[in-house]
């Protein structure tokens, strides 16, 4: 595996002439920007990492005249709070990758999906979108955003559900298939892309996909920004190159103590000090959307885990069974467990269980229950029973 | 078309098919629960989920299309696990007390978890930490969310088939439930008590509200003179319940059977379903009289049917501006029970507070219709209590009555004999067909000019049927429709109800008279038929219904002799001032959520 150390990078949220890129998008063809995406590696900054270029590609191939643009701006993963920065500081690259993305794809009308805690930032992102517009149609863009907002539910970060929500639906996710690409929102081919996703495709078309790809490793190209919270001295937002290992990490932004560090925030993974070294932050190892949690010796790994069992509990949609119930039974039992009214042993069932709601769950949010679930119980096994 | 592998087995199947339906294709049975034909895929339970190679999760044969080279294994061991927790889950937050329940045995989770879940459960019981809501407001069913699964059925039939969506999800995890417009009782929404979701529920969360005990009760009581009538529907659905495949004609044996049970008089709706025609017939000519002749505008046409009482709960609700469009008549049960404890009685020489009138009905929506406080036109409640078909077999169960070995019988008089006209009453179109075999011979004194008197072009399950019949040769009362079109229209479902209700209200639509039935294929597959009812087991009815029509000696309504009889002993004539005392009735404006 390769490992690329930790270096911080100022790309996502340094000023750059949009005009410019716009510009020169505007003189791509399709083609040529969806080969620049592809070329750099990009893979989706919401978690999934689902690699753009070919999302891009997918939808940019349907036939149908009417195609949608969505950004995933329901930034609601615990721990993560790396959309909001970017909203705030650089929302024209936003933006900017929509439209591009849009000239991409042949779409004509994009939508934000905005966190509905984030309301507040609406009337500085309006402004900035009114002189965007003005800025693109000048330039001989045919494209138009709107903002749509979430009410709080989780839930409506799954594409499919937040499909659902924009169009005023409850939000539930769809069965896949059809994907996105091909019938989303609307039931119309859609590109739906994270917040930071958009903004990385920006860079690339600006700098170009082998500038890109000098950063990061060849399964995780490029950098990415980390929402870091938990037991650190210094917690905020960093810019990072993909490929250094939880040690690198820990050794940057832990506090000397740190005894467990949580990738990727409630669906991620927890990775205990014994496997810091070995552990690579990216999708050759342990993949994240941005959170990391960082808990020292100090922190209880049950209440950790209940804190996690808790809100999975809540925000599952509850339309299907493995999740909607799977949840309960999860958090349920490991309180059963601390308490001694069950037997140790009887965690053993509980992770057969997350395994069934990882195969059997009908979205990710169920399916990635179990990645919390096990990595913690499997190896803080003696703090959930005692 | 697409080949792929089940188990093995290669199979070919078109492209857009889902695997469950191949792998019925190759007889490999794959559980399912959130699945039902009639409604749109959800893939929500995960009951049916099944193995792809190389697939990262498991996938949801139910909604997974095919696809070319799929390899699909059902019963892999990562699918028996996966399963049996599923099932697991679903009994940990399902109150099992089986034996008390009115669904025992006939629960799809039960048999489930006879296949899946025996001896230690695996799961924490949840059900006990919850605050589960039981709804008894309803007259005619009851929903008990500490037995709901949350496959969502109910939701997607009251949407998706019926256009009302009275219940729907509320919350979300593990509050996540089924609810109504603010949580208000079923009594107390858009709820037109119709019981498709009833049908369809797969366990017993939503059961119809069974009055079995108080008939039993009424049944035992000396002092009381049970009657008993049967709609034209439960005749050829109550087999199913009692062992014979769908579209069985059991009428002579239900008859019997009936008769052993206890009651003291078994009658039939059919009687009034003639009478139905003769009334609802009158107003319809003479509202085309008085917009023809009179030019007075206050007349409503179209005229819509009002036999369906869910349907006339669905217009109360969602189109109250339309109510005068509505025949006045009240539906051939509550015409009956306005009969029985009137000229009924009077002919027995019976004191009509003694009388008790029960009626066997393919509807949970006849239960709430009979509670309308309208429906006392005798002076006492028309009717006194509804059973659904399903009620009905459950009777002859607990009687001990070897239903095969029967022998047929006939109703008993009066108000017993029936005809063909009426019978037809039971399917989509049927009431319109008897309203012309009777209208057009009453114009032109001549019969309705099809083959067989079956006029095809009403028939059948499309959702929404059209048709003109062009009146010529007319007597000399009747002169004035001399070459007139009479254009009709048919729905049945309310989706379909509120597309013609809508085209009206719009004024898009230029109709004289239109036949609503609330539920798929009218009251064949009724709210109270037994379960399952889908497609396949409609048509089946359905086509015992226009085989019974062909059996009958009389099949216009008019020729009824007790239909005669009754105007020339009793009401008079028809929308007479006796009539309009007993037989008809008004409508109320609801509210709108």
């Amino acid at each position: 595996m390769e490992n690329k150390g930790l270096t911080k990078v100022d790309l996502i949220f340094e000023s750059i002439d949009i005009r410019k890129v716009m510009t020169k998008a505007f003189e791509m063809t399709s083609e040529e920007i969806i080969n620049e995406i592809l070329e750099s590696g990009l893979k989706g900054r919401g978690g999934a990492g689902f690699p753009t270029g070919l999302k891009w590609k997918y939808t940019a191939a349907e036939k149908e005249p009417e195609k949608y643009i969505v950004c995933n701006a329901d930034e609601g993963e615990p721990g993560t709070f790396k959309d909001r920065e970017i909203l705030d500081r650089v929302v024209y690259k936003v933006y900017g990758g929509m439209a591009i993305a849009g000239r991409a794809m042949g779409a004509k009308k994009g939508f934000i999906y905005l966190r509905g805690e984030y309301r507040f930032l609406l009337p500085q992102l309006f402004l900035e979108l009114h002189k965007f517009h003005k800025m693109i149609s000048e330039i001989g863009y045919d494209f138009n955003i709107e903002y749509r907002m979430g009410s709080g539910a989780y839930i409506c970060g799954e594409e499919s559900a937040l499909f659902e929500s924009i169009e005023g639906f409850r939000g539930e996710p769809r069965n896949k298939p059809p994907y996105p690409t091909v019938s989303g929102l609307f039931s119309k081919p859609t590109s739906i892309n994270n917040v930071e996703t958009l903004v990385t495709a920006v860079m690339i078309i600006d700098k170009g996909a082998g500038e890109y790809v000098k950063l990061g490793t060849k399964d995780s190209r490029g950098s990415k920004v980390f929402s870091i919270s938990g037991d650190t001295p210094i917690p905020g937002i960093f810019e990072l190159e993909l490929g250094m290992t939880v040690q690198e990490f820990v050794n940057e932004f832990g506090d000397g103590d740190t005894k467990a560090v949580q990738v990727g925030g409630a669906s991620g993974f927890c990775v205990p000090r014994k496997k810091f070294a070995e552990t690579i932050i990216g999708f050759e190892g342990v993949p994240t959307g941005g959170s990391m949690k960082l808990f020292n010796s100090s922190r209880s790994m049950y209440n950790v885990l209940h804190n996690y069992l808790d809100f999975f509990t809540e925000e599952s949609c509850g339309q299907c069974t493995p999740c909607r119930v799977g949840c309960q039974q999860l958090l349920k039992g490991v309180e059963k467990v601390k308490k001694g009214e069950a037997k140790s042993t009887y965690l053993n069932e509980l992770v057969k269980l997350a395994d069934t709601m990882k195969v059997a769950s009908k979205c990710g949010l169920g399916q990635s229950v179990g990645n919390a679930f096990k990595s913690i119980v499997e190896n803080f096994r003696e703090e959930i029973i005692y | 078309m697409v080949t792929l592998k089940i188990n093995d087995q290669e199979v070919k199947v078109a492209e857009g098919t889902t695997v469950l339906e191949a792998a019925k294709k190759l007889g490999v049975i794959i559980p399912t629960l959130c699945n039902h034909p009639d409604l749109c895929v959800a893939g929500n339970c995960r009951v049916c989920v099944v193995e792809q190679k190389g697939a990262r999760t498991l996938i949801a044969a139910c909604a997974m299309p095919v696809s070319e080279g799929m390899d699909i294994h059902t019963n892999s061991l990562k699918v028996r696990n996966a399963r049996k927790h599923i099932v697991e889950l679903l009994l940990s937050e399902h109150r099992a007390d089986c034996t008390k329940c009115y669904k025992n045995q006939k629960c799809e989770l039960q048999t489930l978890a006879n296949e899946y879940s025996f001896g230690e459960h695996l799961f924490l019981d949840l059900v006990e930490g919850h605050a589960y809501n039981i709804d008894r407001s309803s007259p005619s069913f009851t929903k008990d969310d500490s037995k709901c699964i949350r496959c969502q059925r109910c939701v997607r039939t009251c949407a998706q088939l019926q256009h009302v969506s009275a219940i729907a999800v509320a919350n979300k995890g593990a509050h996540m439930k089924i609810s109504s417009f603010h949580d208000r009782p079923m009594s107390h929404v858009v709820c037109t008590n119709c019981g498709q979701c009833v049908n369809r529920c797969p366990t017993g969360a939503l059961t119809e509200k069974t009055y079995i005990d108080q008939v039993w009760d009424a049944i035992y009581d000396k002092d009381r003179h049970v009657v008993v009538q049967t709609a034209p529907a439960v005749r050829v659905a109550l087999g199913e319940d009692l062992g014979y495949d769908p579209g069985e004609r059991v009428t002579g044996k239900m008859v019997t059977a009936l008769r052993q049970l206890g009651f003291d008089s078994v009658l039939d709706t059919d009687f009034t379903a003639d009478l139905t025609i003769i009334e609802e017939g009158t107003e319809l000519l003479s509202r085309l009289k008085k917009v023809l002749v009179d030019k007075d505008n206050s007349t409503a046409l179209p005229m819509f049917t009002s036999c369906s009482p869910g349907w006339i709960k669905f217009i109360e609700h969602k189109y109250p501006d339309m109510l005068p469009n509505l025949s006045t008549c009240k539906s051939p049960q509550q015409m009956f029970g306005a009969l029985a404890k009137t000229f009924y009685a009077k002919k027995r020489n019976l004191d009509p507070a003694k009388v008790i009138s029960v009626s066997i009905m393919p509807c949970t929506a006849k239960k709430y219709e009979a509670d309308r406080p309208e429906m006392r036109s005798s002076g006492y409640k028309d009717i006194d209590f509804v059973l659904t078909t399903r009620e009905l077999a459950v009777m002859i169960k607990q009687a001990g009555i070897d239903f095969r070995t029967l022998e047929p019988s006939h109703y008993d008089s009066i108000m017993g004999t029936s005809t063909g006209a009426a019978v037809i009453f039971g399917a989509t179109g049927g009431v319109m067909e008897a309203a012309l075999r009777t209208a057009y011979e009453l114009v032109t004194g001549k019969p309705v000019p099809f083959k067989n008197l079956n006029i095809t072009p009403v028939r059948g399950m499309e959702g929404v049927k059209e048709a003109t019949v062009k009146i010529e040769g007319t007597t000399e009362e009747w002169r004035f429709l001399e070459g007139a079109e009479l254009k009709v229209a048919i729905a049945h479902g309310l989706v379909n109800a509120n597309k013609v209700a809508k085209a009206v209200s719009s004024g898009k639509a230029s109709y004289h008279f239109i036949e609503i039935m609330a539920c798929p294929g009218g009251c064949i597959g009724g709210g109270g038929q037994p379960i399952p009812t889908n497609a396949v087991v409609r048509q089946k009815r359905m086509d015992a219904i226009y085989s019974e029509d062909m059996h009958m000696d009389l099949r216009k309504s008019h020729e009824n002799p007790e239909v005669v009889a009754i105007y020339e002993e009793f009401l008079e004539k028809p929308n007479g001032h006796k009539s309009h005392e007993l037989l008809h009735t008004h409508y109320v404006a609801r509210e709108a959520y």
